[in-house]
């Protein structure tokens, strides 16, 4: 397989799968309230750009707002976590637990506190992005190798040495490689909660379409939200790469 | 008389004094100014236990642990230590890998930033004499393995330690790579005169480099035999294929067949 066709193949794999899709749909004769073909949700989101326009940007704002303090405090709670043995065994079980917690039954108290609209849906993408980030750090901080550490510490280093000289630096690329389950994790977040608290971004536009029978809009939202998230992700892993290069050494010399 | 590291009568517990494990009991040992000491012993003997001891990464339970005449405390910051993993940071180039130490250590780290210069040149000087001339910018991962342990003694002795702690920085080598960083450390040793501790499982590599071997019992460790090694110095490579050299290696082989066989 040459380079080209390599470079190629994500397009043709998208590419072909609508084409089954849409020949699936019309081999099967399938009505359009079941499984719309890509045409026709094509069509729906020429006819509703507007909508899933103002919609998608308000989702994306909330899930990258949610994200954002996801990272703050995500890495913040990983250094502290990572730092010291006693924050790890007192915090960990509370985190498991509170990870452990659906985030949609979490929505109802936040609308409780902060009525219908944004507010919640930033803080369920929050709620739902921050522990992977949180592990990741930590992990990253905790498998310091001993070797490494002695070295340091026969040199009269302490802690605060260790932690900026080596357990920082080598827990970065956990923590950008968490950036990417947590960005699709933050919509996740604010889609849940949109679509139960909220009067706007895709996932109310969704219900909204649901409950008039528009299945074709419900889809056209289902692949707005799917390029909002190939798009963040994408990011992120662009920001992975030009941050923690190092990391993904390929083993070849690269002078 | 008291050596430049002198340990008497140490004991050393594992996992708390009453059911821990015994890793060394009443082991007496003094390593000379200069001198380079080798330290061989059946596995699990306590060797690298004998390492965090001297470096005061440990505290031992009895007896007395002494570093240029004082009473160790804590870690002794005059020494340099170098493992059988390199433990290069892959996000650092080499070269910032070998300087690492001074930022660390006083009084070097409140200099570092003004004699940066200086600093550095001093430690492309030791690369050099490693013989890692022009690879200071790349990184540890772009070289190999026998060039990696080379850029870890550097690093282990950027800051001028008066003393030298090495646990099997050579184990992992293959035997010909093995054979050329015995040279280097021969030179280096001969160049810069400081006081050298290696750990060791491999015979040949203690009769090549060391002045004196502390062979030490299975555990709980002690020395049960000092071998002075008195081949004139510089010592060639070849010297390791005599008959007189392999006569000590094997007479060091018995003592500790003997320490296996009494564990």
């Amino acid at each position: 397989m040459s380079d080209r066709w390599i470079k190629a193949a994500p397009f043709l794999w998208t590419f072909g799968l609508f084409a089954v899709w849409e020949l699936a749909v019309a081999a099967l004769k399938l009505p359009v309230y079941i499984l719309p073909a890509p045409s026709d949700i094509a069509v729906a989101t020429y006819q509703y750009w507007p909508a899933i326009w103002k919609n998608a940007l308000q989702t994306l704002f909330t899930t990258v707002l949610g994200f954002a303090m996801a990272v703050v405090g995500g890495l913040l709670l990983g250094l502290a976590v990572g730092w010291s043995r006693a924050i790890y065994a007192g915090l960990y079980p509370l985190m498991i637990g509170f990870n452990s917690v659906p985030k949609v039954a979490v929505v109802p108290i936040l609308v409780i506190w902060f009525g219908i609209g944004t507010i919640p849906a930033v803080l369920t993408a929050f709620l739902i992005a921050f522990f992977p980030i949180v592990v990741n750090v930590a992990t990253g901080l905790a498998t310091i190798e001993p070797e490494m550490e002695d070295v340091l510490r026969a040199l009269g280093a302490k802690k605060l040495d260790i932690m900026l000289k080596v357990g920082i630096p080598r827990s970065m690329p956990y923590f950008f490689g968490s950036l990417k389950i947590a960005i699709t994790l933050a919509f996740v977040g604010s889609v849940i909660s949109e679509n139960v608290a909220a009067n706007s971004g895709l996932g109310h536009m969704m219900l909204a379409a649901q409950s008039q029978f528009n299945v074709p809009l419900v889809w056209a939202g289902l692949v707005a939200l799917a390029v909002l998230g190939i798009v963040m992700y994408a990011l992120m892993a662009l920001l992975e790469m030009r941050m923690t290069g190092w990391a993904h050494r390929s083993g070849q010399n690269r002078a | 008389m008291t050596g430049f590291v002198d340990l008497r009568g140490v004991r050393l517990t594992y996992g708390g004094t009453a059911d821990g494990t015994l890793a060394l009991d009443g082991l007496t040992m003094a390593v000379n100014k200069g001198e380079f000491a080798a330290v061989v012993g059946p596995s699990g003997c306590g060797k690298s236990t004998l390492m965090k001891l001297a470096t005061g990464l440990m505290r031992p339970q009895a007896g007395t642990v002494e570093v240029a005449g004082k009473e160790v405390a804590g870690p002794v910051s005059i020494a340099g230590m170098a493992f059988q993993n390199p433990s290069m940071l892959p996000w650092r180039t080499t070269l910032d890998n070998v300087m690492l130490p001074l930022e660390i250590v006083q009084p070097h780290r409140s200099r570092l930033k003004r004699e940066r210069e200086a600093y550095l040149k001093k430690a492309e000087d030791l690369l050099a004499l490693v013989g890692l001339k022009g690879f200071g910018q790349k990184f540890p991962w772009q070289l190999s393995g026998g060039m990696q342990q080379r850029a870890n003694l550097c690093r282990a002795l950027v800051h001028d330690p008066a003393l030298l702690m090495l646990d099997e920085p050579f184990g992992a080598l293959d035997a010909f790579t093995r054979e050329e960083l015995w040279q280097v450390m021969r030179d280096l040793h001969a160049e810069k005169g400081f006081t050298t501790i290696l750990v060791t499982h491999d015979l040949r590599e203690a009769v090549y480099l060391a002045d004196r071997i502390f062979v030490m019992s299975a555990r709980p460790g002690k020395v049960i035999m000092e071998r002075h090694i008195d081949f004139p110095r510089p010592r060639p490579i070849d010297l390791t294929y005599e008959a007189g050299f392999n006569d000590i290696v094997h007479e060091l082989r018995g003592y500790i067949a003997e320490a296996r066989a009494a564990a």
